[in-house]
C-alpha cells in the first residue's frame, strides 16, 4: 500500500458523481495530495479535531490505485485482515488469512465464514449445534434459556446506538418547546424498557450522546415519567390537551409501533392524545421520515459529539430530522470543532447536550443493546461497543482456545 | 402430424404467450412497489444527490417503457441483465450478471426439488394405491390420519419440531443446510436431508390423497365392476384396469406440487439456510434489485407452464379420448 492508493481511495468518495453514503464525510476536504510513499496531506475547508476519528468509518477502506489514480475499487483487494476466499451475496463469505496484514500476528484465525442466517431460530440452533460460533442479534424471548446452556457465553453490551421519535421543529405543534418538553415527560421510558425490549436497553435523557462517548454528560434535570410536570409544560404553550399525531413503521426499529402505543397510553394520562399511524415498512424512509412532523428512526451512532451533531442535528444537515435550527448550538458546534483545548471543549458539547436535551425535538428514549452469543471455544479481549461484532473487527481481534 | 405432436406445439406456442403476459405483468407490479433500489441501497444516510447519481448508473432514471423494452429484448436472447446489488461495491470484485446469481441457486433449488420428488411422488402413489386398494381399513384410516395431520401444521412447525428432534436433541443430521457448490455429492444430500423430509411431509398428503380419490371414483365405474367379475385379483384390477385411467388426475396434482417444490419452499429455505432461490427473491424484493426480482419471476411462472404442460401431455397420451375431441 502506497500513499497513492489512499488518496485514490479518498477521491472515488469524493466530487459531484460520487454516489457514496460517506460523501457528506469527506465533503470538508477541499484538497489530498500523496507527500512521497508513504505521506498523505489533507487539506480540509475549516478546523476539524475530530477528522481523525470521521477517517475511521466504515465506508473509507483503501484499494489499489490505478495506473490512472483512479480507485481499482472492483478488485476485491483492501488493507484488512483477511483476503476473498468465496463470496456468495446473500449466503456467506468465506474469508482466508492475509499473510501480509500490517498488524504483525494478527489476525489469529486462518479462515473465517460469516453466514447469513436471517431466521433467529436457525441461528440459535447453528450455534447451539456447534455448527457456527458466534451469533449476533439473539432472541430476547429466549435468550435466558441460551444462558443455561453450558457451551455458550451470552454477552449484552449497550453501544451507541438509540432509538428515537424525532418531532419536526418547524411544524405546529411541535414548534413550541413546551408542546416538546411536555411530550418527553408524557412517557416511561423504564417501562418501554422493560415491556418492549425485555431490558434488553437503557434509558436514554433526550440525548443522543451515548455515556461511553467523550465529553459525554448526563443532562438535568432527568426526563423521568412525570405527569405534572408533562401538565405543567402543555399549560405553559397555553394548552389544556393535546391531539398529535405519530406515523411508525418498525423499519425504523422492531418494535416501534409498539413503543408508539405504549407511549400514547402513557400520554394520555398527562391530557395528551397520541394518535398512532402505522405505516408500512416499504418506503419508510422514503415517505415518513424527514417528510411527516413525528415519525420513528434509530441511530447506529457515531463516536465523537461533533459527528453526532452535524449528521443529524446542525442546522441544514441533509439528515437534521428534526428540523432544529438554534443558533447558539450552531455556533458553538462550529467553535468546539476546531478547538484543541480539552477542558474548553468539554464545557462547550456539555453546553451543547444541554440544549438538545432541553430545547430539541428529539425524544431519545433508549440506547439499545448489542445481545451476542459465542462458543466457549472462543475467546476475546475487551469488546468495542461502537458496533455489534466487537466492532465489526471480530475476526481479527478474536481467536480460538 | 401426429396428434399428440401438434397438441404439444399448441401447448408450447400458449405457454410462451402465456410468458409475455406474465412478463407485462411482473414488469408493472414491480414498478408499483414503493421505494427503489438506489435509496434501498444507500438506506437512511442517503442525500437526494447521491439517489440521483446512483439512478443514472443503473438507468432507473429512463422512461418505464423503455426499460420494459430493453430489458425483455434482453431476456429473449438469453441476457437477463446485471444485477443492481453488484453494480455497488459488494460482489467480491466485478459485476454479477443476474444469470450468475440465479444459476448456482435454481441448481440447489432443482436438486432438493428433485430429492424431495425423488422420495415424495412413489411414496405417495403407493400409499395411494395401498389406500384405495385396502379401502376403510384400518391402513386406509392410518395413512389419511396422518398425512392430513403433517399437511395441516404449518411447514415451519414441522421443520422446527424435525430440527429440534433429529438436529439438537438426536444430532443424526445438520440443523443448517448451508450447502456451497464444492460440497461432496453425499455431504449435500445428507445437508439436504431434513428440510427435503419437512417438504415431503408437507406434499405427500396431497398427491396420496388425489391418488387414492381418483382410482376410488372410476371403482364404482361398470368396466370396473366387469374386471371384478371375471374375478381378478384386486390388486390387479386396480394396477391394470383403474390406474391407466387415473393418470391425468394424478399428472396434474403432481405437477403442481413439483413446482410448489420449486417456487413456494421459502420457508424451508429460510429456517434451514438453505441458500435456493426462495431466499435469493426475497432478499432481492427487500433490497429493490429489480433485474433478479423479475428473472426470479420469470422462472417461476416458467416451472409453472412447463410443469403443466407435462401434466397435460401425460393425460393426452394416457387418455385416447383427449387426442379426438370432438
Amino acid at each position: 500500500m502506497t500513499a497513492a492508493d489512499a488518496v485514490a481511495s479518498i477521491q472515488y468518495h469524493m466530487g459531484a458523481n460520487s454516489k457514496s453514503a460517506a460523501k457528506s464525510l469527506v465533503a470538508a476536504i477541499t484538497d489530498i495530495k500523496a507527500d512521497g510513499p508513504n505521506n498523505v496531506v489533507i487539506t480540509l475547508r475549516e478546523g476539524s479535531a475530530d477528522f481523525a476519528a470521521i477517517m475511521s468509518d466504515y465506508h473509507l477502506v483503501i484499494s489499489p490505485a490505478k495506473s490512472d489514480s483512479t480507485s481499482d475499487w472492483q478488485s476485491g483487494v483492501r488493507t484488512g485482515p483477511f483476503v476473498y476466499d468465496r463470496f456468495t451475496p446473500g449466503v456467506s463469505a468465506k474469508l482466508k488469512r492475509n499473510p501480509n496484514y500490517h498488524r504483525s500476528g494478527m489476525p489469529y484465525f486462518d479462515e473465517v465464514e460469516f453466514l447469513a442466517l436471517t431466521d433467529v431460530a436457525a441461528r440459535t440452533n447453528a450455534l447451539t449445534t456447534g455448527e457456527t460460533h458466534f451469533m449476533s442479534r439473539c432472541d430476547l424471548k429466549t435468550v435466558h434459556l441460551l444462558k443455561r446452556n453450558q457451551n455458550v457465553n451470552v454477552y449484552e453490551l449497550t453501544g451507541l446506538g438509540h432509538y428515537a421519535f424525532p418531532m419536526n421543529t418547524t411544524v405546529a405543534p411541535f414548534d413550541n418547546v413546551d408542546v416538546r418538553k411536555a411530550l418527553k415527560y408524557a412517557v416511561d421510558r423504564q417501562d418501554i424498557v422493560n415491556k418492549i425490549f425485555l431490558g434488553y436497553a437503557a434509558v436514554a435523557n433526550d440525548n443522543p450522546i451515548a455515556p461511553s462517548i467523550r465529553y459525554a454528560i448526563d443532562p438535568l434535570p432527568k426526563h423521568v415519567y412525570d405527569i405534572d410536570k408533562a401538565k405543567f409544560h402543555l399549560k405553559q404553550a397555553g394548552l389544556s390537551n393535546l391531539k398529535v399525531a405519530i406515523n411508525v413503521a418498525d423499519a425504523a426499529f422492531n418494535g416501534a409501533v409498539d413503543t408508539a402505543v405504549l407511549y400514547k397510553e402513557h400520554a394520555a394520562k398527562a391530557g395528551i392524545d397520541i394518535e398512532v399511524v402505522r405505516e408500512p415498512n416499504d418506503g419508510y424512509w422514503d415517505k415518513v421520515w424527514l417528510k411527516k412532523p413525528w415519525c420513528a428512526t434509530y441511530w447506529g451512532g457515531r463516536v465523537t459529539c461533533d459527528w453526532m451533531f452535524t449528521t443529524a442535528y446542525a442546522e441544514g444537515a441533509a439528515w437534521n430530522e428534526t428540523f432544529w435550527k438554534h443558533p447558539k448550538f450552531n455556533q458553538l458546534l462550529l467553535q468546539a470543532r476546531s478547538e484543541t483545548d480539552d477542558k474548553k471543549r468539554a464545557d462547550m458539547y456539555a453546553e451543547m447536550q444541554q440544549l438538545v436535551h432541553d430545547d430539541g425535538g428529539a425524544v431519545v428514549l433508549v440506547f439499545y443493546k448489542y445481545v451476542s452469543a459465542h462458543s466457549k471455544k472462543l475467546a476475546h479481549g475487551r469488546i468495542s461497543s461502537v458496533f455489534d461484532l466487537d466492532g465489526l473487527r471480530i475476526a481479527e481481534r478474536w481467536w480460538l482456545t | 402430424m401426429n396428434p399428440i405432436v401438434t397438441t404439444v406445439l399448441q401447448r408450447v406456442g400458449l405457454g410462451v404467450l402465456t410468458l409475455l403476459a406474465v412478463s407485462v405483468i411482473i414488469f408493472a407490479m414491480i414498478e408499483m412497489l414503493p421505494g427503489d433500489f438506489a435509496s434501498a441501497i444507500l438506506g437512511q444516510t442517503a442525500t437526494p444527490e447521491t439517489v440521483a447519481a446512483f439512478q443514472r448508473s443503473i438507468g432507473l432514471d429512463k422512461p418505464p417503457v423503455t426499460r420494459y423494452f430493453e430489458w425483455i429484448g434482453g431476456v429473449l436472447q438469453g441476457n437477463f441483465g446485471e444485477s443492481f446489488s453488484s453494480a455497488g461495491a459488494l460482489g467480491g470484485g466485478h459485476a454479477k450478471t443476474v444469470a450468475s446469481l440465479i444459476g448456482p441457486r435454481l441448481s440447489n433449488t432443482l436438486f432438493l426439488a428433485g430429492f424431495t420428488a425423488l422420495i415424495s411422488v412413489p411414496l405417495s402413489l403407493a400409499l395411494g394405491l395401498l389406500a384405495a386398494l385396502y379401502r376403510n381399513s384400518i391402513f386406509d384410516r392410518t395413512v389419511n390420519l396422518v398425512t392430513l395431520t403433517t399437511i395441516s401444521v404449518p411447514e415451519f412447525f414441522v421443520a422446527y419440531i424435525l430440527m429440534l428432534i433429529l438436529a439438537v436433541k438426536f444430532p443424526i443430521f445438520y440443523s443448517l443446510a448451508n450447502v456451497s457448490p464444492d460440497t461432496p455429492f453425499f455431504e449435500r444430500v445428507a445437508r439436504t436431508a431434513l428440510p427435503a423430509i419437512s417438504l415431503m411431509l408437507v406434499i405427500v398428503a396431497h398427491m396420496m390423497r388425489m391418488t387414492r380419490a381418483a382410482i376410488i371414483n372410476l371403482l364404482a365405474s361398470p368396466y370396473i365392476e366387469m374386471a371384478k367379475l371375471k374375478g381378478l385379483a384386486p390388486s390387479s384390477v386396480i394396477l391394470r384396469h383403474a390406474l391407466p385411467n387415473a393418470w391425468a388426475p394424478i399428472g396434474t396434482v403432481v405437477a403442481l406440487n413439483l413446482a410448489y417444490l420449486i417456487v413456494g419452499v421459502v420457508v424451508a429455505e429460510v429456517v434451514f439456510v438453505y441458500p435456493g432461490i426462495g431466499q435469493l427473491m426475497v432478499d432481492s424484493v427487500a433490497a429493490r434489485d429489480i433485474p433478479v426480482v423479475q428473472a426470479c419471476a420469470l422462472l417461476f411462472a416458467m416451472a409453472y407452464i412447463l410443469l403443466n404442460l407435462l401434466a397435460d401431455i401425460v393425460g393426452i397420451v394416457t387418455n385416447p379420448r383427449l387426442l379426438h375431441p370432438r
